[in-house]
């Protein structure tokens, strides 16, 4: 298939920032072509399958390119950059779904009761509150504010049950950053992204990363916290019908609580980012 | 003084110790290892606690384990819940043996094909799928024979350590891309896996959903 400008001109992570005491991985695949990530020195150098050198920005604890041309500078996370914030790298989790679709999940909280039980949310509080969702023209990123939602342990550090206040932001169709109530730091928002690097349509690998103030667990607590609430929609994600996500309303009938997708799905139609998606109505 | 399980959450292997744990009502002190990305089980002071490089550990006092089927006996012997040994007459004792010794096999094939797709491990994908298909394949046919028995589980008719060692890595197949559709005597043991009390979950295998009694169950039991 031919791929979408929207698609090929975008960044894309391929492996964790060189700091990290690990080699990135030596070959992976971004958009179905093969891609290989390899050290000079210090420096991630990304090469194509045709041996020619792509564009590299390392940020937010991970090497990002591109197979195309971005116009555009990769997406800034002001608050990641406060003095204090714990940097966690969570590694590369393989799922086998659409990466729209991963993002998409980790915008919905009416599923915490029932898949992150006793975590992220429990029955009977399932109800999902009114919410604000806009798509911000200026700087063309969809945003969902006054989220809350009632969560028995809503991270590592938290003690008992609290209500929870999220505010979600899509500035990237496969990237995805939550800003959500610090348990130990009230008025900070503790930051928890999840960056999708889309190997096919129905192929994606997920490196999540966040940005906490949490001076007291180990980083090894932080990051299998992450990857449990992961793993537990990972066979979920692999389960969802159909496999691409669609972008015009057919048979489905959104609620209130999809107020966040139905603006995902409208914003990427309009950027015309079709990798992953299906344009038949579902 | 708890045992302490050195652990990663996703570890089927170290799931084994925290369900059978849960099950004879024992506490476990975890220790969180980082084994992806960090790969701190490969590292030397983990090296220097379990030369092999493999998790899960069991430190108790002096006592350090390092064979996942070793420490469901223990920590069954420990809480003093003997019963989940199996029977002690020769047939009965064998089949547990022989169900611990099989649970390896699963842990080599569906094990490695759910490393291969969820953490992108190099494997031979399709021979370790076809290997877990035999697996499952002597499984389901071992648990209809059982039932014509009258027995609900692997070694007789009450859970051993035998079935918390093979549940796991069979609950999990899907992850590496192994259906268990066509395997319906395995999803009832699973599920009654599932509703033993004490019974614990991990990301991949979810609890019974306690909303929802099965058809006609409260009613029978009035």
């Amino acid at each position: 298939m031919t791929l979408p400008a929207a698609a090929i001109d975008e960044w894309y992570p391929v492996a964790m920032a060189p700091d990290r005491p690990l080699r990135p991985d030596q070959e992976t695949t971004l958009l179905g072509e093969r891609v290989r990530v390899l050290l000079d020195g210090q420096e991630p150098r990304v090469e194509a399958n045709d041996g020619r050198n792509l564009p590299v920005i390392v940020r937010h604890g991970h090497v990002w390119t591109s197979l195309g041309a971005p116009k555009h500078d990769l997406f800034a996370i002001p608050e990641g950059e406060q003095p204090g914030r714990r940097l966690v790298e969570c590694g590369a989790i393989r799922v086998r779904c659409s990466p729209l679709r991963a993002v998409e999940n980790f915008l919905d909280i009416a599923h915490f009761p029932f898949v992150h039980t006793d975590i992220l949310g429990s029955e009977p509080h399932t109800e999902v509150n009114r919410y604000e969702v806009r798509i911000r023209e200026e700087v063309d990123e969809v945003w969902a504010t006054k989220v809350t939602f009632y969560q028995p342990q809503a991270a590592k550090s938290a003690q008992g049950g609290i209500t929870t206040e999220y505010m979600y932001r899509v500035p990237h169709p496969t990237c995805s950053v939550l800003y959500k109530t610090c348990p130990p730091r009230p008025g900070e928002w503790d930051i928890i992204t999840l960056f999708v690097q889309p190997l096919e349509e129905d192929l994606c690998q997920v490196w999540p990363w966040m940005a906490l103030f949490d001076d007291q667990t180990p980083q090894a607590d932080l990051i299998q916290f992450q990857q449990m609430i992961f793993l537990q929609d990972r066979s979920i994600l692999e389960n969802q019908i159909p496999r691409l996500l669609p972008l015009d309303p057919g048979m489905e009938m959104p609620t209130r609580a999809d107020l966040t997708s139905v603006a995902y799905r409208r914003w990427l139609k309009k950027r015309g980012y079709h990798y992953g998606a299906q344009l038949v109505a579902a | 003084m708890r045992p302490t399980l050195y652990d990663y959450v996703l570890s089927p292997s170290c799931y084994k110790a925290r369900l059978m744990a849960a099950l004879v009502g024992s506490e476990l002190e975890s220790v969180a290892v980082d084994f992806h990305p960090g790969g701190d089980h490969r590292k030397p002071e983990f090296l220097m606690l379990n030369p092999a490089g493999t998790l899960p550990v069991l430190t108790h006092g002096g006592l350090i384990l390092t064979e996942t089927t070793a420490m469901l006996v223990y920590l069954v012997r420990l809480a003093g819940r003997c019963e989940w040994l199996g029977g002690e007459d020769p047939a009965s004792a064998a089949r547990v043996q022989q169900w611990l010794a099989f649970s390896a096999r699963l842990t080599a094939s569906l094990g490695l094909a759910r490393l291969h797709d969820m953490l992108g491990r190099p494997a031979d994908i399709d021979a370790a799928r076809w290997a877990g298909t035999l697996c499952l394949r002597e499984l389901e046919s071992a648990l209809v024979e059982n039932r014509l028995l009258g027995e609900d589980f692997l070694a007789g008719n009450a859970p051993t350590v035998a079935d918390v060692a093979c549940f796991p890595y069979v609950m999990l197949a899907p992850d590496g891309g192994v259906s268990l559709d066509p395997y319906p005597a395995i999803r009832a043991w699973t599920r009654r896996i599932r509703a033993l009390p004490g019974f614990v979950e991990m990301p991949g295998i979810h609890r019974l959903h306690d909303l929802r009694p099965e058809p006609g169950e409260a009613e029978a039991a009035a």
